[in-house]
């Protein structure tokens, strides 16, 4: 009953597995952002306060939702990997770091883009700003210390003490910058805030973060096939999975 | 589409760039996954065709 | 080198005895090198020399900044010496005899990096008042500044454990050391530099010092497994 779990471990079947499930992630982001995208630009009415600026929300959130939890991903896969010397979660852990980035900085300059109409300036120390500014950091960490290791299976365990270590920093650091953005906001009071959400504003919310999500398992699974060879170069099953 | 909808309120060149960037960085990771893992791919065939002459 | 008397390979050599005996040791060899003491507290004073000839001559304005400047050539100067935590004992094979002596290896970075901050952080703290001076700090501000300061470069000693650790093996670890220290060590910065702003500011620094000592708290219970792990992966 529980080979299913097993399996989970096994580079062939992850390899085999990857590509299919891939495919139906990616058809399902496809419906899902195309359906978000248009009605989040044509048919929601615009926000009271912000107007048509609002919009941008519906990738600025989904960026900034996808890029912790890809961290989130990356520390899990690490820590399973560390522990139970799993390669194949190695493997996952090295593939969602650079989509994670990547999504750290949609989030950034989508976040820059909407400041600016909003608070007239193309940058601002606002706390959830500068928190994915820091998680970015953590994120180039962890991939120049992965790439740093001749030994690539060194790499792998370096790379996965530090996002452990960077994950249990996440909330810590949210929660300082917080504080002492806090401490000087200044009598100007620039709400950062989300806007009211009224059904058909929301629903393509909805759409856009749960196809953002489809999407970053589509090409985490695209990218662990990548992974996993590099970690099994001379195994006698990527001759037949290559069909050599 | 009106001309009201391109200009997204007065606010379109904070909007659109937005959503370009957005699919920009979707079309980068399909890319970039796809190509990493035919990187990969290549050079398993490579070790594997060495290993094959080496035996 | 044959300085050390007994090392804590026998059985019977209790924790105590041992960490005591790292921490000797270490601090031995630190001193044997002045100059590489001198170092870290060089830098610290020509960085925080910068803002003024970037910034301003005025005192009045460099008082306003001077919590932040303070802490960050601290944090600049304590991340210098960090690399030589391991990196020494890992280039002669001591490193591994530690690790094969059976003691604790947490134990055993407890006790280098307490050794390491006596040396480093704490110094950087004594010399911290003329620095304040300099920078036009009010009297009444230091104690604050001090308290910061020393919890604040303890808690960036264990956490610079854990990035020596991982970098150790590394041929240009100095670098990628920094990258990977300093974001971590950011709320460190906030709380500690905020402490000194509240209290620079004629405000309650009650909140801001038990956050700092919190977190040192939290750092100092957690970093040192994670640095031996680091040691585990460097050595393995």
């Amino acid at each position: 009953m529980w080979t299913w779990f097993y399996q989970l471990a096994s580079p062939p079947h992850v390899y085999r597995m990857a590509a299919r499930l891939s495919g139906g992630f990616l058809a399902a982001a496809l419906v899902l952002i195309a359906y978000g995208t248009i009605a989040g630009l044509v048919f929601a009415p615009p926000d009271y306060q912000q107007g048509d600026a609002f919009r941008i929300v519906y990738v600025h959130a989904p960026a900034a939702w996808l890029s912790l939890n890809a961290y989130v991903v990356m520390a899990v896969a690490g820590a399973i990997g560390l522990i139970w010397r799993i390669k194949v979660a190695h493997a996952v852990s090295a593939a969602s770091a650079p989509i994670g980035a990547s999504f750290t900085l949609l989030a950034l300059v989508t976040g820059s883009l909407w400041g600016r109409p909003m608070w007239g300036t193309f940058w601002a120390w606002d706390p959830r700003l500068t928190s994915e500014l820091i998680l970015l950091f953590l994120y180039v960490g962890v991939m120049s210390l992965r790439s740093a290791f001749e030994d690539a299976a060194r790499g792998d365990r370096a790379a996965a003490l530090l996002a452990i270590v960077g994950v249990v920093n996440v909330p810590i650091i949210h929660f300082s910058v917080v504080w002492w953005n806090s401490l000087h906001q200044g009598a100007t009071v620039a709400r950062f805030g989300k806007p009211a959400m009224v059904p058909s504003m929301l629903w393509p919310l909805l759409a856009m973060l749960a196809g953002f999500l489809c999407f970053y398992l589509a090409v985490l699974c695209m990218r662990v096939r990548g992974e996993v060879l590099r970690r099994e170069l001379r195994a006698r099953w990527v001759r037949e999975a290559l069909g050599s | 589409m009106s001309h009201s909808f391109w200009a997204m309120g007065g606010y379109a060149r904070f909007v659109w760039p937005c959503f370009l960037l957005a699919f920009a960085v979707l079309g980068w990771n399909l890319w970039a996954a796809r190509r990493y893992h035919l990187q990969a791919r290549r050079r398993a065939q490579r070790a594997l065709a060495m290993a094959d002459t080496d035996s | 080198m044959n300085d050390v008397q007994a090392w804590p390979a026998e059985a019977g050599v209790g924790a105590g005895a041992a960490l005591a005996l790292i921490v000797k040791r270490d601090l031995c060899l630190s001193f044997r090198r002045p100059e590489q003491l001198l170092q870290p507290l060089v830098f610290f004073l020509i960085v925080t020399t910068l803002f003024p000839l970037g910034l301003s001559l005025e005192l009045s304005t460099l008082r306003e900044v001077s919590p932040g400047v303070l802490w960050v050539g601290a944090l600049l100067a304590s991340l210098l010496s960090l690399d030589a935590l391991f990196r020494s004992d890992a280039e002669d094979g001591t490193l591994e005899q530690l690790v094969l002596s059976g003691q604790d290896l947490t134990l055993i970075v407890i006790a280098k990096t307490l050794a390491h901050w006596l040396v480093s952080g704490a110094a950087l703290v004594l010399v911290s008042p003329l620095i304040a001076l300099a920078l036009g700090m009010p009297v009444g501000v230091f104690a604050t500044m001090l308290a910061s300061l020393a919890l604040g470069t303890l808690t960036l000693s264990w956490l610079g454990a854990i990035g020596a650790a991982l970098t150790v093996g590394l041929r240009r670890g100095n670098v990628l050391l920094s990258l990977i220290v300093l974001p971590l060590a950011m709320p460190l910065l906030i709380f500690g530099a905020g402490a000194t702003d509240r209290a620079l500011a004629d405000l309650s620094t009650s909140g801001a010092l038990y956050l700092l000592a919190s977190l040192c708290l939290f750092t100092s219970t957690l970093a040192p497994f994670a640095a031996a792990a680091a040691v585990r992966i460097a050595l393995e």
